[in-house]
């Protein structure tokens, strides 16, 4: 698949404290976006089913599938929401 | 203020009880997220973007310095160091872990606080004027009735699964700060010829996707009466509101579709049926609870209107906050402080543990302990006397506190949006910071402007009701905002017209700009931006935004 192509991830919110997290495959979740584990579109389904297999607490509230590209080392998500979701508010606080 | 006493704070701890149970269950995983949510909902708890977010209720803007101090402890202890003030005078605080809640709540009982009321299909908070009891125009003290409906409608059996949430508020001076009109039931405090009390009773307000101005359901309902009344409104909502589409189950979509005068007469019907008896509100029990809003014991302050006049000659930045952020009290000698939480280029509304802090400190010292929050996200100190403003001042620009903007341009409304709410379509706080900064230094020119802004539909930032309204919405990836105008939440309350395609969000400061200009030169004498809208139209208005450049 060539760098800059939408491909397919899982993300959630942490049970716990409500933190974003990423399916990585194999049971697990990560805080870091770069850890996802990015499928084509077709394998979705699949990769959310997977994200979704388990004995409750289940780690991730609110699974879903989101679309973004793999560029170099990074990964970017599509749509703003979701970048603001990986990347943090774009506003400094008090 | 009112008191909690044995049987509220018993509640209290039981409640957090129960929630310290349910959390534990869900974190075992006996409760699936499905189950959970409407209880997590009940004690204020939503999930947003990047975490939990708690929503405190804060009834009717009343708040102690004990109970500012709980706030910032849970600010600093449970959170990124600062809470966010809203439009429904509450306070949110956006990174809050569910494991911790039990423990925020146990806290915040100790204070008198909760959050309950301030989600779900129920009641949320009931809210008012925040110069209640204070402004020396009111009828009486709003607060007195809020509290009274508070406690008839907080768990109230019959009410606590509403078609959808339910929110009052309650005015008690002709210039109306309680924006009721767009409420779903907005109480105004009138008198009768007799010079008895009671409520012009107003339904069907709201904004959201469907904004529509509340319509007068009754002239005038005696106190008596009111908990009655109110009865066989929520009676009539709750057996014929919609419940099959959550777009269409406020009350103000059963109002429109049966037409106000179909509304009176259900309800009226529904009044005249029921046994009043256990409704009835006592003169005594209005009493009682007014003692719990008395004022408190103001000093002498014949001589502190020349100290004041003093200290406005002698500083200029003094002065400027003065004209913008002092209101007339009641009591001779004595002002109403707005402290502006809308430092330009800082997100409306915020303010850090340590001013918090501060303000908890200023109001022991200078305020009888007592705080207001305002709709508008700003915070009132009710009870200063005039010889201390400037001391007062001093240490609230300290702070970062002593913005001079209340009223004017860079008092702008804005919710969290999508920097945070899962929700929004759009950002509101970076739009707010620029425009903000962008009208700094020429804000005193343009003088009274409402600009409110929403990141959604769902229209918390009261787009709708701005003099300038901006809906960020989404198109093909880009965030863009739609403008509306001419909107006003006051006695003259009005719903913003949308003025014509929205534009880019690197061309809302221009348009800000072209609409501002446009007003200045029409306006005549000394009209406000409403006044100049609803005499011209919108037509000048769309040809300066649009014209060919």
């Amino acid at each position: 698949m060539a760098s800059g192509e939408p491909q397919t991830l899982v993300t959630g919110n942490r049970l716990i404290d409500g933190a974003v997290i990423y399916f990585t495959g194999d049971s697990g979740w990560a805080r870091d976006i770069s850890e996802a584990k990015l499928v084509d579109a077709e394998a979705g389904a699949a990769l959310l089913a997977e994200a979704q297999a388990g004995k409750p607490p289940l780690p991730a509230i609110g699974a879903e599938l989101i679309e973004a590209i793999r560029d170099g080392g990074r990964v970017v998500p599509v749509s703003l929401r979701e970048r603001i979701r990986a990347f943090g508010p774009t506003v400094a606080h008090s | 203020m009112y008191r909690y006493d044995e049987f509220d704070r018993r509640f209290l701890e039981q409640r957090v009880a129960q929630y310290r149970g349910q959390v534990a269950r869900r974190l075992a995983g006996q409760l699936s997220e499905d189950e959970f949510r409407p209880l997590r909902l009940m004690n204020g708890l939503y999930l947003q973007l990047h975490a939990y977010m708690f929503r405190i209720s804060i009834p009717y803007g009343t708040l102690s310095s004990d109970q500012l101090r709980g706030l910032a402890h849970i600010a600093r202890a449970y959170d990124k160091g600062y809470g966010h003030f809203t439009t429904r005078q509450n306070i949110q605080f956006n990174w809050i872990k569910l494991e911790q809640t039990p423990d925020i709540l146990a806290h915040l009982a100790t204070v008198e606080m909760h959050g309950i009321q301030t989600s779900g299909n129920s009641f949320r908070n009931i809210t008012t004027d925040p110069f209640a009891g204070v402004a020396g125009d009111e009828i009486a003290d709003p607060r007195i009735y809020c509290e009274i409906i508070r406690q008839w409608a907080a768990l109230h059996p019959e009410f606590s699964f509403l078609p959808r949430k339910f929110k009052i508020a309650v005015a008690a001076t002709e210039h109306d700060r309680a924006a009721v009109k767009v409420h779903d039931l907005g109480l105004h405090l009138r008198r009768d010829k007799a010079g008895t009390i009671g409520f012009e009773v107003m339904v069907g307000g709201g904004l959201g996707r469907t904004p529509l101005l509340a319509q007068s359901l009754r002239d005038f309902v005696p106190e008596v009466e009111l908990l009655a009344y109110l009865e066989s409104v929520l009676r009539v909502y709750n057996e014929f509101g919609r419940r099959d589409n959550m777009y269409k189950a406020r009350i103000k979509i059963l109002v429109q579709s049966l037409g106000i005068a179909k509304m009176r007469q259900a309800v009226e019907a529904d009044f005249a049926a029921t046994d009043k008896r256990d409704l009835l509100l006592a003169p005594e029990t209005v009493a009682a609870m007014a003692r719990q809003f008395a004022s408190p014991p103001y000093e002498d302050a014949a001589g502190d209107a020349e100290i004041l006049k003093r200290d406005i000659a002698a500083d200029p930045a003094f002065a400027r906050w003065v004209k913008y952020n002092i209101h007339p009290h009641k009591q001779p000698g004595h002002a109403i402080v707005t402290i502006s939480l809308k430092p330009v280029g800082r997100p409306p509304g915020d303010c850090s543990a340590a001013q918090m802090e501060l303000i908890a400190k200023l109001a022991d010292e200078l305020s009888f302990g007592e705080i207001r929050v305002t709709h508008t996200q700003n915070l009132v100190l009710p009870h200063l006397r005039q010889k201390d403003l400037r001391r007062l001042w001093r240490q609230l620009d300290a702070a970062g506190l002593a913005s001079a903007n209340i009223g004017l341009a860079s008092d702008i409304i804005a919710c969290p949006g999508l920097d945070y709410c899962g929700l929004a379509t759009a950002r509101s706080i970076p739009v707010a910071q620029r425009l903000a900064t962008h009208l700094a230094g020429r804000e005193e020119a343009i003088g009274s402007l409402s600009i409110k802004i929403s990141g959604c539909i769902n229209a918390c930032g009261h787009h709708h009701v701005g003099n300038i309204g901006l809906l960020g919405v989404e198109k093909n990836g880009e965030e863009v905002y739609q403008i509306t105008l001419g909107g006003n939440d006051d006695e003259h309350a009005s719903i913003g017209a949308i003025i014509g395609p929205a534009v880019p969000v690197a061309e809302v400061e221009q348009a800000v700009d072209m609409l501002i200009a446009t007003y200045l030169g029409l306006k005549q004498g000394d009209e406000r931006f409403p006044e100049t809208f609803r005499r011209v139209g919108m037509s000048p208005f769309k040809e300066a935004l649009y014209a060919p450049r």
